[in-house]
């Protein structure tokens, strides 16, 4: 279970315009749920498709199951399942015309499976996508990602757009496929509340840069968001914070280790963080 | 076996998940070498991750309350209700310390302490 299956050094993605997607090392661990967040350009897709070499890279090495994936990437897709934002299937084409070019696509398709999932999530199997909305186009997806037995589920912005039923709908079919321990799921995602509860790790991009890497539990029961009126901003010791906003009444500042925090500053408000909110104040904040 | 989580409570989710489980041990839902859900299954039917049900289950066996065994799951391990109870009884001395200390400090008589437990405790159980 803790096995990297994912390795990366040094990726460098530079396009004209001046963004930069900029690694230096992240290993991903196999068996686990992994959220990839940042704010829109933050360079999550980016991230995404340099990883499968969708796109060109400028440099760096990644390695997936060990494998590398510009020598050895076709062999490799027969164990990704693929989500992007965008739908790529012809509007004109039914579930059931993608069953047969699937299997022409991959080894392993499994139509039992995908006729299954499309009985899970009720979509019909000879209708034509144009007449699908977007929760189904996206269900529809995911089954066809999921049925050619994959090891690794790779999702960008799988949920967004989705209203809530639905998602949920994805989250659980999420969370039966890492019932698996050899199964790993990253997805990228906007919608962070999403990856509160099921995400065990979660990276957070921003810039181009890893911002963030750390284990839900870590966030969640780590961080904390003290709050404090103007006067008292100077009492907090600089030490204690990570960044912080300035509003018209209060101070909201991002600290580490909220019990401590709240032992030491007694008098002061220490919330919990949601990782919405730490987002917002890690881009948006000043630092000391 | 039944475990409800907060997600509005200051509680971290793995403490409430280990919690549940020793509360229901105490009570005698769960008995010695009764099987508890998988990590993983658990974590899908709380909707929680599985590192976190991982995390509260490895406290759980460090704390001697289950046992995992590779391979076959993790089970309530026996012989813990006096070991719970031991335990609860050397928390519970660390109040009556705390407790003395207090009364200590600001002059408080051991009778009047005594009377204190009396009349909170009397009447918790009068009920």
């Amino acid at each position: 279970m803790m096995n990297k299956i994912i390795e990366i050094e040094k990726l460098v993605k530079r396009y004209d315009s001046k963004f930069e997607l900029n690694i230096e090392s992240l290993g991903i661990e196999g068996g686990m749920i992994i959220g990839l967040i940042g704010e829109n350009g933050a360079g999550k897709t980016t991230f995404l498709k340099s990883l499968l070499n969708i796109i060109p890279v400028n440099h760096g090495d990644i390695k997936i199951f060990g494998k590398d994936i510009k020598l050895e990437g076709n062999f490799i897709k027969e164990e990704i399942g693929l989500v992007l934002d965008n739908m790529f299937f012809p509007e004109v084409l039914t579930p059931k015309d993608i069953d047969l070019v699937m299997r022409d696509v991959y080894k392993n398709w499994d139509s039992n499976i995908y006729d299954q999932y499309l009985s899970n999530f009720q979509l019909p199997k000879s209708k034509m996508i144009k007449n699908f909305s977007k929760g189904m186009r996206k269900k529809l997806e995911i089954a066809t990602a999921l049925s050619h037995h994959p090891k690794l589920l790779i999702l960008d912005e799988a949920t967004s757009g989705l209203d809530p039923v639905v998602r949920g709908e994805v989250l659980d079919i999420f969370l039966d496929f890492i019932q698996d321990e050899n199964h790993t799921i990253l997805f990228s995602t906007h919608i962070t509340s999403d990856l509160e509860h099921i995400a065990d790790y979660i990276v957070f991009l921003d810039k181009g840069k890893i911002l963030l890497n750390q284990s839900r539990d870590e966030i969640m029961d780590g961080y904390g968001i003290l709050k404090c009126d103007t006067d008292s901003f100077q009492e907090i010791a600089k030490e204690d914070i990570i960044c912080y906003r300035k509003n018209s009444y209060d101070y909201e500042i991002l600290v580490k280790d909220r019990d401590r925090m709240k032992k030491k500053y007694k008098k002061f408000v220490v919330d919990r963080v949601t990782i919405e909110k730490m987002m917002v104040l890690m881009i948006k904040g000043d630092r000391i | 076996m039944r475990i409800v989580i907060s997600n509005s409570s200051n509680i971290p989710i793995y403490e409430q998940v280990q919690q549940s489980i020793i509360n229901q041990i105490i009570s005698g839902e769960l008995q010695e070498n009764d099987i508890l859900p998988s990590i993983r299954s658990l974590a899908k039917d709380l909707r929680i991750s599985v590192m976190t049900i991982k995390k509260a289950y490895d406290e759980l066996e460090d704390a001697g309350y289950i046992i995992t065994v590779h391979g076959k799951g993790s089970f309530v391990s026996p012989r813990n209700l006096e070991f719970i109870k031991e335990q609860k009884l050397k928390e519970m001395e660390e109040y009556i310390e705390k407790i003395i200390e207090i009364s200590n400090q600001y002059q408080i008589s051991k009778k009047e302490v005594l009377d204190l437990f009396e009349l909170i405790y009397g009447s918790e159980y009068d009920e």
